[in-house]
């Protein structure tokens, strides 16, 4: 297993062109334990890369992604492709990134010639899907409260599963499954942080669900001290605490518009298309009944946030402001119809 | 994947993080950053302190006035520390869970959490003024979690919707405890079981019959046809008749058991469940010997 005699890592890092690869890649760079970093992706990185090397790869078939670990000689494999905004992409891409993607990558760094020994998956809270029957926090072990019903969830729930095959198949593999809470971030723009950064918010006539976030950074910071701490199993990611709808939405200044149920429907696709806002159906349930996680797990192994929700929060209200120039005085107290 | 705004802010960003392993200036971006103050009080369960003091505020009236109610042995409940009260559930729309939260709030200046059925949630607006008003879904976690960790006051109907969906005729029965959840839920938590009986909750609002086909419709666990209904048509959902409350609260049962155990044998959880059921049934049967009038008491 070549440089792990130095303690340094081959790193390879798969959706160098999504959001998180090009940060992660570049977090590592700086982070200077890896001796060699390969970010994969069909596109340019989402951000320049220094010492990372970039390799484009537009159709990720097993041969190719075989040909790539072992040309590499990864012995880390950092999953951060799996796409979690469902306006990104089709139903059929969502399943086609995420779990024909994962199902490669795997099958690739699972080959008995395989040097891979740690392997860190980028997934999403949205695996537990959003109900009324949920507990106040998900544990690791919980499963969801029903089956998934949208495509991204039924996507990751499937790319978990392969995943879960895949530690089985590979107890030589030390593999670690992060599901991140919702984030709020300077840069980040998921349908949520969209529609916060606008004048108007959607909300679902009568319901202000607690949410829960996690900063752009602590993902990132996340990431990098799983790989630094060879964790093993699934862990929630998340800040400290939740906030109500309400709050969150006088924190960022807007303005929230409740629709009623047929609206929401109706209003959906043109609103979008219109980009008055974001309304993809996991977003609906979860503006509906919210959702906890319990992130003990996580806490335990030594990693500290820097952002709690709220922390998370006012730091993304900071960038609005910054952008919009409006004045801080947004979201008194007043403004908070529920509490 | 997510695409990167085109305003980029000039100084913070474009190097997130850049690894806190890394020494020297970048050891302060990973330092914790300190918590804002907040700008409500909904606390992680969605009760809200200042929801809960207005609910207070226009309750007391029916608290005093309407039902006037009557505690016994209020002392046993704790000013500290967990416990999972129980009580028997009644009135088509029950009035209990509300006097109880109310009683033990204004009394003891504890908030009580008051268990119920997901259902709630699902209604919009009510399922959001009940969460800010202290109701939170029973589940075994939230139970774990508010008893054993935060030491709060947990209020559970072990009877379920059973119990205020069953008619006037069958009035201050007992329906069965499910399958001694609550029992097991005390156990693992290692708090007291605290019973309360309730009387004067089966004649606030006397159900006469129900009707299935309209539960059906409504999507809602019972739809209640009651006397109120009767004598005052639609305004009857919403106004109680003005039966007197007692309360009494029976010596807190704890069981001989370690907490935090995966499993419980369920003879122990359905003998404990049951001893508790036939001491709250009697404490019933007591009380309304005692009771002279359902309007006084």
């Amino acid at each position: 297993m070549p440089g792990s005699a130095e303690g340094l890592r081959r790193v390879l890092v798969t959706g160098a062109d999504t959001f998180w690869g090009g940060r992660v890649a570049r977090a590592l760079e700086s982070a200077r334990n890896a001796e060699v970093i390969v970010a994969i992706g069909a596109r340019a990185p989402s951000i320049p890369l220094e010492g990372a090397d970039f390799v484009r790869v537009s159709d990720p078939n097993f041969s190719t992604l075989d040909r790539i670990v072992d040309g590499v000689g990864a012995d880390t494999i950092v999953h951060t492709g799996l796409i979690v905004d469902s306006t990104l992409g089709s139903p059929a891409r969502l399943h086609e990134v995420n779990v024909i993607g994962t199902m490669n990558l795997l099958a690739a760094a699972g080959t008995r010639r395989s040097t891979v020994r740690t392997l860190v998956v980028k997934s999403s809270g949205l695996v537990y899907g959003a109900s009324s029957k949920d507990p106040y926090a998900f544990k690791e072990s919980c499963g969801r409260s029903g089956p998934p019903t949208t495509p991204v969830e039924r996507s990751l729930v499937d790319a978990e599963a392969l995943v879960g095959d895949f530690a089985r198949d590979n107890p030589k593999v030390a593999v670690s499954v992060l599901r991140f809470a919702n984030v709020l971030g300077s840069h980040l723009r998921a349908p949520l942080s969209r529609n916060l950064a606008r004048a108007f918010c959607p909300s679902l006539f009568g319901y202000d669900p607690l949410l829960q976030f996690v900063e752009q950074d602590d993902v990132v910071r996340a990431l990098v001290h799983t790989l630094g701490s060879k964790l093993r199993g699934t862990f929630n990611v998340g800040g400290a605490g939740r906030l109500p709808l309400s709050e969150l939405a006088a924190i960022c200044g807007t303005r929230l518009v409740p629709l009623l149920p047929w609206q929401v429907g109706l209003l959906s696709a043109p609103a979008r298309r219109m980009r008055l806002f974001d309304l993809p159906p996991e977003l609906v349930t979860l503006l509906r009944y919210g959702r906890g996680m319990d992130t003990d797990a996580f806490t335990a192994t030594g990693f500290e946030y820097r952002y709690s929700s709220l922390g998370a929060a006012e730091a993304f209200a900071r960038t609005l402001r910054l952008h919009r120039g409006s004045s801080p005085s947004v979201g008194r107290r007043e403004n908070l119809p529920w509490g | 994947m997510e695409r990167v705004p085109k305003h980029k802010a000039p100084v913070k960003g474009e190097h997130p993080a850049p690894a806190e392993t890394n020494g020297k200036h970048h050891q302060v971006t990973s330092a914790t950053v300190p918590d804002p103050p907040r700008r409500s009080d909904v606390d992680e369960w969605g009760r809200s302190e200042r929801i809960r003091q207005l609910a207070r505020v226009l309750y007391d009236p029916i608290y005093r006035v309407w039902f006037r109610t009557e505690w016994e042995g209020l002392d046993k409940i704790p000013s500290t520390g967990g416990a999972l009260l129980i009580a028997n559930h009644a009135g088509a729309l029950p009035q209990d869970a509300p006097v109880i939260m109310h009683g033990i709030e204004i009394e003891l200046g504890r908030p009580v959490y008051g268990m119920a059925d997901y259902f709630f949630r699902t209604v919009p607006v009510v399922g959001t003024l009940w969460s800010r008003s202290g109701g939170v879904v029973a589940n075994p976690d939230n139970a774990y979690r508010l008893l054993r960790q935060q030491g709060q006051l947990a209020l559970v109907f072990p009877e379920g919707s059973k119990g205020p969906s069953k008619r006037f005729a069958e009035r201050y029965h007992l329906r069965r405890f499910g399958r001694g959840g609550v029992v097991e839920i005390a156990m693992r938590a290692g708090v007291p079981v605290i019973p309360i009986a309730v009387v004067g909750s089966e004649e606030v609002m006397p159900m006469l019959f129900r009707v299935p086909a309209l539960s059906r419709l409504l999507r809602v666990p019972y739809f209640p046809v009651t006397a109120n209904m009767m004598a005052l048509g639609p305004l009857g959902f919403l106004l109680p008749l003005p039966a007197k409350f007692k309360l009494r609260v029976l010596d807190p049962i704890t069981f001989d058991v370690a907490p935090d155990l995966d499993h419980y044998p369920r003879s122990a959880v359905m003998e404990g469940a049951e001893r508790i059921r036939a001491d709250l049934q009697q404490t019933l049967y007591d009380m309304l010997a005692e009771r002279r009038s359902a309007w006084f008491g």
